[in-house]
């Protein structure tokens, strides 16, 4: 079955090994972590680290450069995807209020007044100012249907999809 | 050798096990999203080890498959969610109502794309 001959294929047998504990791991914590991000935070542990982990060991074994590329190609687009992927999660989990709030250090997004972000896009704010920045006109936390009278911004278009 | 496949192969499948326990009893819907994301990735590795331990490279393109099948998968249910939460504001039974979402519905209205 396996051919362990030679020290390349003992150092491949160790990225494997180290791969699959992490998917172990994942695991572990998937089934034991109280809420959505602290298991998100475990689950995506093989996403990346396991991933590549386990593409270097086929790499190593593997011969033929058409498979080698094919291996970075896969661990490239994980190395893509998977902020993207945890980033919608987290996102929706915090709006649909999975996140429990005594687990949170900083709750950046808890002394912003609700929707804070969905008017600062509103109002067409440029750039990448957080969501929670402070805002200099408006009522604050009251989310005003004509708050267009006294603020310039908003006759520009209110900025491509928000989300 | 032997024992290194079946540790291997012991490994992940713990991990998937479990990760299908959490699938299975998970409370919300974003925990069985996490839950599948991780089977997935799992389901990827599990072949990639097939593939080292036996010298056997015709399983390397379904690899690329199950990889665009884990971000295609997680983005578009987790974009269901979103969408139920800005139509109807509602939110999950178990930790009540939501300002935010009442407030995401007001102002997004239907005219997102």
């Amino acid at each position: 079955m396996n051919d362990f001959d030679s020290v390349a294929d003992w150092i491949a047998a160790a990225f494997l090994l180290v791969g699959a504990f992490l998917c172990l791991t994942a695991g572990v914590g998937l089934l034991r972590f109280p809420d959505v991000l602290s298991r998100m935070h475990a689950g995506t542990k093989p996403q990346v680290m396991g991933v590549l982990l386990i593409m270097i060991g086929g790499a190593i074994r593997l011969t033929g450069w058409s498979v080698t590329w094919m291996l970075l190609l896969v661990a490239v687009f994980q190395l893509i995807t998977a902020p993207v992927n945890a980033h919608m999660v987290s996102r929706i989990a915090y709006r649909r209020r999975h996140v429990a709030p005594e687990h949170l250090f900083v709750d950046e997004l808890g002394v912003a007044p609700r929707g804070a972000e969905v008017q600062a896009g509103e109002r067409g704010r440029r750039g990448d100012e957080p969501a929670d920045a402070p805002v200099d006109q408006g009522p604050g936390p009251t989310v005003a249907e004509d708050d267009e009278a006294e603020d310039p911004a908003a006759d520009e278009p209110a900025g491509g999809p928000r989300r | 050798m032997t024992v290194v496949a079946v540790l291997i192969y012991g490994m992940l499948g713990l991990g998937a096990l479990l990760a299908m326990v959490r699938l299975a009893l998970g409370p919300s819907l974003l925990d069985r999203v996490v839950a599948t994301d991780s089977i997935l990735v799992i389901v990827a590795v599990g072949l990639a080890v097939h593939a080292a331990l036996q010298r056997d490279p015709t399983v390397v393109p379904v690899l690329v498959v199950v990889a665009l099948l884990v971000f295609v998968g997680a983005i578009s249910v987790v974009r269901y969610i979103g969408g139920m939460l800005i139509r109807t504001g509602a939110d999950d039974e178990e930790l009540g109502g939501s300002p935010a979402a009442e407030q995401l519905g007001r102002l997004e209205g239907g005219g997102r794309s």
